[in-house]
């Protein structure tokens, strides 16, 4: 497909229909709503096509769990108070082993909170967010095109692993228009699962669920749950590392606060070209980069994590630090974003002081 | 020699885990007789509830998806759209469709989804204990309302046939019951017609199945079947409550 002009909201839309998606199922929240609106429009077009707006969050995630128990490839999305509301599916799919993909066009909370971008939703998101011990797949585009790329790989990642995939953006980046080039769509056939429900046709019934009476059972199915997640962190960890080959203060951050942080680093490398600073972005939230984050300790010596919110990744640095480096925080939650110059200022305040500290 | 009575194919040959008296067994099996006699088991997918009935794959021997508590119309939405020629139906409990599920119950109801609800209406929360339902009768004892049901604190029993039939795309609902031979044969006829309407296309069918639950009842399962009849009937008659043509 040809580069074109898009809302990161259309260009995850489109993403979708490519990768094979065929049933979108949502309700109405600002500001996500060009993606059912687009939906609502396309899936018309699509054999097999399905789109419902549904009664409410619960149920436009039940009816996702109910389509991808049928086999089909389903996608839902919302905003920070849908989300939460989706919690109660994606716990249930999570020990079911449905594949779905949930987009989250973050938005400033707690409660109703405000329609601003944020980034306030990384806990709910990495740590399940629903009941129970479960993970799922958290991936975190910067730009429309990475929308459009992640959103078509999510679905592959949540066939493959069986797991729910959430793409976790924010109000700034679905609201955007950029430059963009949709996937092709996949020529090969989606993969054959021998999981689903078609009616027991010269076959086995089948049962998907996720009540497990037994402990022992219980107990295995939560060991078979753990070790698929440590397959996942082994293999799909992602994140970008940004001039941080000599970096001695590396910055974390991811979305739109990494697109800021990113333009923030040029500016002050461009006005002072020994300054030691790079970005380190990761794009898969779960998995996180913890890894790189630690090996990142060779050159530098301290971390500025920069988030939308008052603090909720920088927890991951922490603990992917083990106690090593110095770890600075500088959040701006409820629905503000800072200019480049801005966080700039903040960087360079930090990098002179370490700077300061070391010569002592 | 003739036989003239057999355990349906789609029924498992094993125990059943309900209490002595308990109207689901009665229709599993009415359920297992149909999907026999129309020759649907290999096309039938049930989406069982939260409550006493989840184990219901225990017994069908067909496809199953399990529905979070309430979900089971939306679950079964989700799948019908994708799969259209397959028999799609939720089997529900009374708090699980008329409590908790209301909303899905209500608007998969007016989107006429192809699907069938089979709803057991026993007037008590059974798995977790016997508390009050949706449907519990006004003065009716239960667990969470010790004095029995006040209509001032908690309202009147809900009719969810009757409110469902005020919706444009409900085709076909009917109230039966399970308390005497000759009304188990309605029953099943019933579930023959509502799955019939649904390969038809007709729209949203549901059959409501007024089902003893003595061991919350505190009764006797021949006092429960009576009582069915004495004060149940009374509030939920039984009867064609909608059928549009088709």
């Amino acid at each position: 497909m040809n580069k074109q002009l898009m809302y990161g909201t259309h260009a995850l839309a489109e993403a979708a229909i490519q990768a094979g998606c065929t049933c979108y199922f949502g309700y109405p929240i600002t500001p996500q709503n060009e993606l059912p609106e687009y939906m609502a429009q396309r899936l018309t077009e699509i054999p097999g096509g399905v789109f419902i707006q549904a009664e409410s969050e619960l149920a436009a995630i039940n009816m996702v769990l109910g389509a991808s128990a049928a086999g089909a490839r389903a996608l839902t999305s919302s905003s920070s108070p849908g989300i939460s509301l989706k919690q109660e599916g994606i716990s249930f799919m999570a020990g079911m082993e449905l594949p779905a993909v949930i987009a989250n066009i973050m938005r400033g909370g707690p409660g109703l909170g405000n329609i601003a971008p944020s980034q306030a939703d990384y806990f709910q998101a990495t740590r399940g967010g629903g009941h129970g011990d479960y993970r799922i797949i958290v991936l975190a585009p910067g730009s429309v095109q990475e929308i459009a790329d992640l959103t078509f790989r999510a679905f592959d990642l949540a066939d493959t692993y069986r797991i729910p995939v959430m793409i976790l953006g924010d109000g700034m980046l679905g609201q955007l228009m950029e430059p963009v080039i949709i996937p092709k769509p996949r020529q090969e056939p989606l993969p054959e699962k021998d999981y689903i429900v078609s009616g027991a046709q010269g076959r086995q019934p089948r049962v998907i669920k996720s009540l497990i009476l037994d402990t022992r059972e219980m107990e295995e199915h939560n060991w078979k749950l753990f070790r698929k997640y440590q397959l996942i962190q082994q293999r799909e960890t992602r994140w970008e590392s940004y001039l941080t080959d000599d970096a001695e203060l590396i910055v974390i951050a991811y979305g739109t606060a990494a697109r800021i942080a990113k333009g923030a680093i040029k500016r002050l490398r461009k006005d002072d070209p020994n300054m030691k600073i790079g970005l380190l972005r990761p794009i898969t939230l779960w998995p996180f980069p913890t890894k790189a984050i630690k090996e990142s300790l060779s050159t530098a010596s301290d971390y500025f994590v920069f988030e939308m919110s008052a603090g909720q990744m920088v927890d991951d640095v922490l603990l992917s630090l083990e106690g090593k480096g110095r770890v600075h925080f500088y959040g701006r939650p409820g629905g503000i974003v800072p200019t480049p110059a801005e966080l700039a200022r903040s960087i360079a305040r930090r990098y002179y002081q370490m700077k300061r500290t070391r010569k002592r | 020699m003739k036989r003239i009575y057999v355990r349906p194919q789609t029924l498992r040959p094993v125990p059943m885990h309900y209490c002595p008296g308990c109207g689901h067994s009665i229709i599993h099996r009415l359920i297992a007789e149909v999907l026999d006699e129309m020759k649907l088991r290999e096309k039938a997918i049930c989406v069982p509830p939260a409550g006493c009935a989840v184990l219901a794959y225990n017994y069908l021997d067909i496809d199953m998806v399990e529905a979070p508590h309430g979900r089971a119309t939306a679950v079964a939405t989700g799948i019908k759209r994708v799969r259209p020629a397959n028999l799609v139906f939720s089997y529900q409990g009374d708090g699980d469709l008329a409590a908790i599920g209301t909303a899905e119950a209500l608007h998969a109801a007016n989107r006429g989804e192809q699907i069938t609800v089979i709803f057991v209406n026993n007037a008590v929360y059974g798995m977790t204990g016997g508390q009050m339902a949706p449907t519990t009768l006004l003065g009716q004892k239960t667990t969470t309302s010790p004095f029995g049901r006040n209509v001032k604190t908690e309202g009147p029993p809900i009719k969810v046939c009757e409110l469902l039939a005020g919706l444009g795309s409900s085709a076909y609902l009917e109230r039966v019951a399970v308390n005497s031979p000759a009304n188990v044969k309605k029953a099943k006829s019933a579930i023959a017609k509502a799955f019939t309407y649904q390969l038809r296309k007709a729209g949203f069918t549901l059959v409501e199945i007024l089902s003893p639950c003595p061991t919350n009842w505190k009764m006797d399962p021949v006092a429960a079947c009576r009582w069915i009849d004495e004060e149940m009937m009374t509030v939920f008659p039984l009867g064609v409550i909608k059928d549009l043509p088709c």
